[in-house]
């Protein structure tokens, strides 16, 4: 069997998880865009064909992503027992809400009535929410537990619903609608601002080196093409450049892309273990106690980071 | 209440591994998963340099973040404030594991033994088909100390109800005992030592105490 051999510094230093894949992101990905889907078909006020394609296209994509998470988890024949702890696990919650949102928006979807479509938008906003707190609530997860991590992930998958919103409405006699577009300006710039914020909070409050490094190499390309490029297409759009249609897709696609990426960057690339802390090294002998230390942090002059 | 937590003095650990190798006897572990392991800190910059042995596990925190996201309660904290596994509930999702800020659980997907797929008899005797695919911990040698309350005996203090690391420790580096007992050796430990918690800022309140000078 060949097996890597891992050195000692590689179990000092905090290093990226393994245990949440591709299939695990997958499921915040999806899970997320379609949870913002819903909400903003519940409020777009779409015609009969765009909003039944785009509640059908929400809890698409909330079943992949579910169904992914279904082949990453170690006993799937066991996965009803994810319903046990409500009191306090956000997974558990996130699946009690799964079971409301696919009855809402199944109903939805059959019916068109403005009741369920509401009621399925609000259920696709506290799938998303819950999809966040599931992240925030691992403490073993320093980028992840950041309190600016909750908006940020709530943030990036109301601008994904909002941006396949702008798809599916193209589709559609609302297509032509300038407050959808516009809407969609606002919802990425108060993404951006989030990421700002979160991302300046982690270099403050604290984070691995391995993650900053990760994430502020991210920065640039997430702004500037799931913000920048997108804002300026839907400006083209609104500004009467011909093909409307095709740049208003093209800005929810970029919108959609940005924020798939950072996510799948979050849950997979950035996610580096909190390590270890010693306060103080031990008295050996006669000498004093040595520093603290934090192996793979770094030291921020003036504050106790241990 | 009983509250059993471990102490170790990290002025006597000499890194020999063999609370790591006693661990893996007493629970059967498969290949590269160590419930117990001790690391090897260097630091500082020649010629002042400083090396540190850190033994590490499940903290067995009082107020663990693995209890609070398992979505299947099969991670409990007991009375006794052991954090426990129940791996017929379990369903492998990871979310303890990534909220374990001590690095402290492993889930091992597949069976596997130390020359492949093929157990030797010893580890075939020992298999035990239900830790596949589920989270798994230290147990702070969980069936020693369910004796104790059978026994009469006290964990810490008589080694059949000791966890193994414990017993194991060549340099007397580790105790075990109940830390609401102040006539337990870890209890006098504490009032005589200097010592801190891993990440308490984390607020996990963790059950492993670091001592690294006298008071």
């Amino acid at each position: 069997m060949n097996k890597p051999i891992k050195k000692m510094p590689d179990l000092v230093s905090p290093r990226q998880q393994r245990n949440w894949d591709w299939r695990a992101a997958a499921n915040f990905i999806a899970g997320g865009a379609g949870g913002g889907l819903l909400l903003f078909t519940a409020l777009a006020g779409l015609d009969a064909f765009a909003t039944r394609a785009a509640i059908l296209l929400g809890l698409v994509l909330i079943a992949s992503g579910l169904t992914c998470v279904w082949f990453e988890i170690g006993r799937p024949w066991r996965a009803l027992n994810v319903y046990k702890h409500f009191a306090t696990s956000w997974m558990t919650r996130e699946a009690v809400v799964a079971v409301g949102v696919f009855g809402a928006g199944g109903l939805a979807f059959l019916t068109l009535a403005p009741s369920l479509v509401f009621l399925s938008g609000v259920l696709g906003l506290t799938f998303l929410y819950s999809q966040a707190r599931i992240l925030a609530a691992n403490k073993g997860i320093p980028s992840w537990r950041h309190p600016a991590s909750v908006p940020l992930m709530v943030a990036t998958g109301l601008a994904e619903g909002a941006g396949f919103l702008v798809v599916v409405a193209a589709f559609g006699t609302s297509a032509t609608s300038p407050w959808i577009l516009a809407g969609l300006i606002v919802i990425v710039s108060v993404r951006a601002w989030i990421w700002k914020t979160y991302l300046a909070g982690l270099t403050v409050g604290g984070a691995p080196e391995g993650a900053l490094r990760i994430l502020n190499a991210t920065g640039p390309r997430f702004v500037l093409v799931g913000h920048v490029l997108p804002a300026l297409l839907v400006v083209a759009a609104l500004a009467g450049m011909p093909a409307r249609a095709a740049l208003s897709v093209a800005a929810g696609l970029l919108v959609v892309a940005g924020g798939w990426v950072l996510k799948f960057i979050l849950v997979r690339r950035a996610a580096f273990t909190q390590g270890l802390a010693l306060r103080h090294l031990p008295v050996r002998g006669q000498g004093p106690a040595g520093p603290a230390t934090k192996p793979g942090w770094k030291t921020i002059a003036g504050t106790n980071r241990v | 209440m009983t509250r059993y937590v471990t102490t170790i003095d990290l002025r006597r650990c000499v890194g020999c591994q063999t609370c790591t190798a006693a661990c893996k006897g007493a629970n059967a572990t498969p290949p590269g998963i160590q419930w117990r392991r001790v690391l090897d800190i260097e630091t500082g910059e020649f010629p002042d340099v400083r090396r540190t042995f850190l033994p590490m596990a499940c903290m067995h925190c009082a107020n663990p973040p693995c209890e609070e996201v398992c979505p299947t309660k099969a991670t409990t904290k007991r009375a006794d404030g052991l954090v426990a596994i129940d791996y017929d509930l379990c369903i492998g999702c990871a979310n303890c594991v990534m909220a374990c800020p001590y690095d402290a659980r492993s889930i091992v997907h597949a069976a596997h033994f130390s020359y492949g797929d093929k157990p030797l008899p010893s580890e075939a005797m020992r298999f035990d088909p239900a830790r596949v695919a589920v989270s798994m911990k230290c147990t702070f040698c969980v069936d020693r100390i369910d004796e104790a309350a059978v026994t009469g005996r006290i964990p810490g203090v008589h080694p059949e109800v000791t966890p193994a690391c414990v017993n194991s420790c060549i340099s007397g580096a580790m105790e075990f005992g109940d830390i609401e007992d102040p006539e337990s050796n870890v209890s006098r430990l504490l009032a005589g030592t200097q010592h801190f918690r891993m990440h308490e800022e984390l607020g996990t309140e963790p059950g492993v105490y670091y001592l690294w000078d006298q008071s």
